[in-house]
């Protein structure tokens, strides 16, 4: 799969890579997360238990509220946030808070992008280009 | 994005550092929406609990509050969404002053820009309600929902950076439910059965919510008996905007921009039943226990109607839970006047004022307490505080209140 390029129309943010953590489910900092230790908390979501901290998050949708405008900049300040957020779909507050929160994000592929990504694997978002790249 | 001259100059910094900087957000949101430019609009809400502001959001606020007067000011009405606390009842739910102490910094941040204290997620029904196609940038998913479907009015979710950014600017990015050709439906919902309850009504617009499944989706909803009231919708839309993200639902023959079907819906738009035994299936979904610790009204904040409703319920009862009812500060004191506060009180229940317990350090509380069984009518409340450590249970308002009394929610 490495070297696989996939193109957004949607995009925010630097340049980053880093490791892919996948799931077809959707996404709320207030509603899924807990923030404190870093780790998706909600028992039903398809990621309970795992660390998101420095991880590039391949979702499918954003969830929820709006608390996640916030909260993405209020994780960034203690470090414990997502290294880059990349969804089929997302709602304004997930762009809003990653404009706050310095997060960057790609949205909206051709293709179902938590079923094109193996989760482990090396990616790199690049948002001036609209771009993810699978490295490795 | 296209700007105008006025816009221009409030991104040259003409205007001081805030407006600038609000705008630039915007800016940064609106290209990332495709907006090809901004739109004026007459009222901000402005969601901003300590909890998610946290320390870096409050020390931001106050890094805006502390511009000069004269450059720092919002331009339209802006009020804010409930607070982190009732200052009267932070004691008793085990709220430090660690979190009470970052509440009043951000309040004295928010007034010194000078937002409207309101603390209200019902300010649809207390305050102003939004006309018809009126444009207008609301946080809480909760107004959105009942102001772009009820009201016919314009706004997308405006998170509380965003909402504070058109309170600064008076303007927002023209994109999503500003766009008349983005609030066409885009499936069609038969109701089979039409609830009475609140919670029935929640339950329905989870399942809905559920179907739809994410912020761009508008389901038009058919099958609807009678003219549902304020109250009621105000549950239903909550919760379909909580578990699916939803903005905007039309109701065929009801809500201001469907007056027919074929107003909305194209032909062939692809169709699903929702039965009564769907809205069964969520609710008994939650119902993990018999036990209940305790129970909470909220989520949205309760009108007038709903704690007279409640005051009745309460009559020669006496609670061996806590119960908890939370309202808008503009509701509290006519619930005082009217005697139903006391009436609620004397059962042994609680009336909290100016909050909503989900934005209140829920999972604090669950500490503090040792409250792990929650009971409540609000199907938005159950479908978030399943990541707060609660096991939330849905019911009616009559089963809560006998769960207060007797420990006990009893199964449907």
């Amino acid at each position: 799969m490495s070297g696989k390029i996939f193109r957004a129309r949607h995009a925010m943010g630097r340049t980053v890579r880093g490791p892919a953590l996948v799931a077809n489910d959707g996404f709320s900092a207030r509603y899924d997360l807990d923030r404190i230790n870093g780790i998706f908390s909600r028992p039903s979501h398809k990621l309970a238990g795992q660390s998101y901290v420095g991880k590039i998050l391949v979702l499918d949708t954003a969830k929820g509220g709006v608390a996640t405008a916030w909260m993405l900049h209020e994780m960034t300040s203690r470090g414990i946030v997502p290294l880059a957020l990349v969804f089929n779909s997302v709602n304004p507050i997930l762009a809003q808070g990653a404009a706050l929160g310095d997060v960057p994000m790609l949205a909206g592929f051709d293709r179902d992008i938590t079923a094109a990504i193996a989760s482990g694997a090396e990616v790199e978002v690049n948002p001036e280009a609209g771009l993810l790249t699978v490295l490795g | 994005m296209k700007l105008n001259e006025e816009e221009q100059d409030i991104l040259a910094g003409k205007s001081g550092p805030v407006p600038q900087q609000a705008l630039q957000h915007q800016i940064k949101v609106g290209e990332f929406f495709g907006a090809e430019d901004l739109v004026p609009v007459t009222q901000a809400h402005l969601m901003a609990d300590t909890e998610s502001l946290g320390e870096a959001g409050v020390r931001w606020l106050e890094g805006l509050a502390a511009t000069p007067d004269g450059q720092r000011r919002v331009r339209i009405p802006t009020i804010t969404d409930p607070r982190g606390t009732d200052f009267a009842k932070a004691d008793w739910l085990g709220q430090t002053s660690a979190m009470l102490d970052l509440e009043r910094r951000a309040i004295s941040a928010f007034e010194a820009l000078g937002v409207a204290m309101t603390n209200t997620c019902i300010n649809y029904q207390t305050i102003q309600a939004p006309t018809r196609n009126e444009h207008v940038a609301f946080g809480d998913t909760g107004v959105v929902i009942y102001s772009n479907s009820i009201c016919g009015a314009r706004s997308n979710f405006e998170g509380g950076p965003s909402a504070l950014a058109a309170g600064l600017t008076g303007r927002t990015p023209r994109y999503g439910f500003h766009l008349p050709e983005m609030r066409r439906a885009t499936l069609r919902i038969e109701v089979e059965f039409t609830p009475t309850s609140l919670n029935g009504w929640g339950a329905l617009g989870g399942v809905i919510g559920r179907i739809a499944g994410n912020y761009w989706a508008v389901p038009v909803i058919e099958g609807i008996e009678g003219a549902p009231k304020s109250d009621q919708l105000k549950h239903f839309g909550a919760s379909m905007a909580s578990f699916g993200s939803i903005a905007l639902f039309h109701l065929a023959g009801l809500t201001p921009e469907a007056g027919h079907l074929s107003d909305v819906a194209i032909p062939g738009l692809p169709s699903l039943r929702v039965t009564r035994a769907d809205i069964d299936a969520l609710q008994r979904s939650y119902h993990t226990d018999d036990g209940v610790d305790v129970v909470v009204f909220s989520a949205p904040q309760l009108s007038l109607y709903e704690l007279s409703d409640l005051a009745e319920l309460c009559e020669g009862r006496r609670f061996k839970v806590p119960l908890l009812a939370v309202t808008s500060p503009q509701v509290k004191p006519d619930a005082d006047r009217m005697g139903y506060t006391a009436r609620i009180e004397a059962a042994g229940g609680h009336v909290l004022s100016g909050m909503c317990f989900y934005q209140s350090y829920a999972r604090e509380i669950s500490e503090a307490r040792g409250w792990k069984r929650l009971a409540t009518n609000s199907a938005k409340l159950v479908n978030i505080l399943g990541g707060y450590g609660y096991r939330p249970m849905l019911a009616s308002m009559e089963a809560c209140v006998d769960a207060a009394v007797s420990g006990k929610l009893e199964r449907t």
